[in-house]
């Protein structure tokens, strides 16, 4: 399996403060991993470099066969390269429908002039039914995102993630705030969307990292502290230490 | 689902996906033949010309709040210098209409010497004519198109155009956002008009451009007529403005732009170049402003530096909030509403109001009042009045949003009871 994603050496540090000290990770093609660790160990800060947001000190973002480096583009032309990103709240337009939602998300061209003439193809709506079925939305393709339940919107989002078709897909706490049932359809999405392309979860919740079943990776101040399967990293005394022994 | 949710999504036609334009186009058009029919160029006089002027010049102001409805109310810039871009479009009109005119003027005067006049005689005539009053007696470079009726009209579009391109590119990349850039876009129209305040800015300083509403070569033909030309071009250049807006927020544009005022970074994260659409946005607003500006002055007669001030960006961003933001037809009525109150309250006609120990003359009472409104507006009614008809729309059918109507899960749904 070729790597998707390589970060290595990376360091970014916020008026002194070292978030992200010499850290290192790779990921595959079709690879799902869960990131973990305590607060302030990174994790956001991690994501915002992948998605351009922050700009490290030093080190290098890989990208893809070509080896392209991230670290030089815009937000926008990375996400278009391929990294999708859910945040932890859920972030989708309220005042537009479902529908609108979706279509803005569905892969096409950015370009602004392109989007002016742009006309919604029967192939195009199709394809919004086909993922409003799957986030289980399919009833609500016409109501304002701002009227779903908190659960609905975090699908919604990884709906909109799943029609932006991302190679990389970076999921910061998806669990968060869901009912048992909602979590369990949420495991079964990122599994299913791994098949495909990288998935990135990060997540607090160790139970429900452990129904993931993939492999884990704990961060604490700012590096890779262990990784390898669950059972793996919950048994590393370190990590019991600094994380799980609390 | 499919039927109810497929509608949603699918392209109708315009009209069909908005209904309020049909209705707009409908009633610009009736009120454009009843102001013609009750002229006093074209019809039985009811109308003075002065009013006429005040009504074309009225839709003209409604043409750029709604530009500024659009860079603000949907795509979330509050551009406090759209004013600017007006004013430029006049200045870039009102340059050609002096010059034609002063060079028939010139050229009949001249034509009574023994020679036939030089060129040179000619053009030393207007300048001495158009700069006299700033103590200057050559052209200066800025006009040196301005013998072009087509290039004067090409300046009305590129000049604001160019300007917000570049003011925009500058901001934007800056990822200058909010009230900074609020802030910054009132420097740049003090700096405007602070530069065309000076004698030496070649624009006649604060006297500005004057003369205007009489047509080069056209004299013979009055006021009266020429002031229902004018509101025909006014109402046309609404109708067409107000289409392509609805054209530009009614597609996947528009839904881009939304989201852009409610969540940048989330738009950045979905790839799109966010700061491309603003500058779309900025530049196109500008334009369709100097186009506006391009046909108010004329039938104002003067544009002069004033008119560029801060304080005019900030009634048109006034106009569009009392208004109601976010819905075109909203600046519309925004922009006539309170520029006619405005004009009836300053105009001395509105009557004292006696409290016994003060007695409120509106002419300068007015802003207060209208500052009142603002504030008003602001926190009781974002919606503006065109907040009215959806109270007029929720009347009219229950919007459930496609939720049970009863208690029963059988009960009718909202689409049966549309019908």
């Amino acid at each position: 399996m070729s790597t998707l994603l390589e970060v290595s050496g990376v360091s970014v540090s916020f008026d002194g403060f070292k978030a992200i000290n010499n850290l290192s990770f790779q990921i595959g093609e079709r690879e799902l991993r869960a990131v973990i660790g305590p607060n302030g160990a990174g994790k956001t800060t991690f994501m915002d470099i992948i998605t351009g947001k922050t700009k490290p000190d030093q080190g290098k973002v890989l990208w893809g066969d070509k080896s392209q480096s991230l670290l030089a583009m815009s937000e926008s032309k990375i996400a278009q390269a391929g990294v999708g990103r859910k945040f932890q709240r859920p972030t989708v337009f309220e005042d537009q429908t479902v529908s609108e939602n979706l279509m803005l998300a569905l892969k096409k061209s950015r370009n602004p002039f392109s989007v002016l003439r742009f006309r919604a193809s029967g192939e195009d709506q199709t394809r919004v039914e086909e993922l409003a079925a799957e986030i289980g939305l399919s009833g609500a393709l016409g109501r304002k995102a701002g009227e779903l339940s908190h659960g609905q919107k975090q699908w919604l989002e990884i709906g909109m993630l799943l029609a932006q078709d991302p190679k990389l897909l970076l999921v910061d706490e998806p669990a968060a705030g869901m009912t048992p049932a909602e979590r369990e359809h949420t495991t079964d999405l990122l599994v299913e969307a791994a098949k495909t392309r990288a998935v990135v979860v990060v997540e607090h919740d160790m139970e429900f990292v452990r129904r993931l079943n993939c492999r884990v990776t704990v961060l604490h101040e700012g590096s890779v502290l262990a990784e390898g399967s669950i059972d793996h990293v919950t048994s590393d005394k370190q990590v019991i230490e600094v994380y799980l022994g609390r | 689902m499919s039927e109810l949710s497929a509608g949603a999504i699918r392209r109708k036609p315009l009209v069909v996906q908005y209904p309020s334009l049909l209705i707009f186009l409908g009633c610009l058009a009736l009120f454009t033949v009843a102001v013609t029919v009750l002229s006093e160029g074209f019809g039985l006089g009811v109308i003075s010309t002065s009013f006429v002027k005040t009504l074309g010049k009225t839709l003209c102001l409604c043409l750029v709040a709604l530009a500024m409805d659009l860079v603000w109310g949907y795509c979330g810039i509050l551009s406090l210098g759209h004013m600017a871009f007006f004013g430029i479009g006049g200045y870039a009109i009102g340059m050609w209409l002096m010059y034609a005119r002063t060079e028939l003027i010139v050229i009949e005067s001249l034509a009574n010497q023994a020679l036939p006049p030089t060129a040179q005689e000619i053009s030393d005539g207007i300048a001495t004519q158009i700069f006299g009053v700033v103590g200057a007696s050559e052209f200066p470079p800025i006009w040196a198109l301005s013998h072009s009726l087509t290039l004067q009209l090409l300046a009305v579009v590129l000049v604001p155009g160019l300007l917000a391109l570049v003011f925009g590119w500058l901001a934007f990349r800056s990822r200058v956002t909010g009230v900074y850039l609020s802030i910054l876009t009132q420097a740049m129209t003090l700096a405007l008009s602070l530069y065309l305040f000076q004698n030496d800015s070649g624009l006649r300083g604060n006297n500005g451009l004057s003369g205007l509403q009489n047509l080069p070569g056209l004299d013979d033909i009055p006021q009266s007529t020429v002031s229902i030309w004018f509101f025909w071009a006014s109402a046309f250049a609404l109708g067409l403005g107000y289409l392509t807006c609805v054209a530009i927020v009614s597609g996947k544009f528009g839904s881009v732009i939304r989201a852009i005022r409610d969540d940048e970074a989330r738009v950045r994260f979905l790839g799109y170049p966010v700061e491309a659409y603003k500058l779309f946005i900025f530049t196109f607003t500008a334009i369709l402003a100097g186009i506006a500006g391009a046909l108010y002055y004329p039938q104002a007669g003067i544009v002069n530096p004033a008119e560029i001030a801060p304080i005019a960006s900030i009634y048109l961003a006034v106009w569009v909030a009392i208004g109601g933001r976010g819905r075109l037809y909203g600046a519309v009525i925004g922009a006539a509403f309170v520029s006619l109150l405005s004009t009836w309250f300053t105009g001395g006609q509105a009557p004292d109001l006696n409290l016994g120990f003060a007695t409120i003359q509106w002419v300068d009472w007015w802003t207060v009042l209208l500052g009142l409104s603002f504030v008003a507006v602001t926190l009781f009614a974002p919606k503006g009045i065109g907040g009215l008809f959806d109270l007029i729309a929720a009347k009219r059918s229950p919007d459930r949003h496609g939720a049970d109507l009863g208690p029963e899960p059988g009960a009718l749904r909202e689409k049966e009871a549309d019908t």
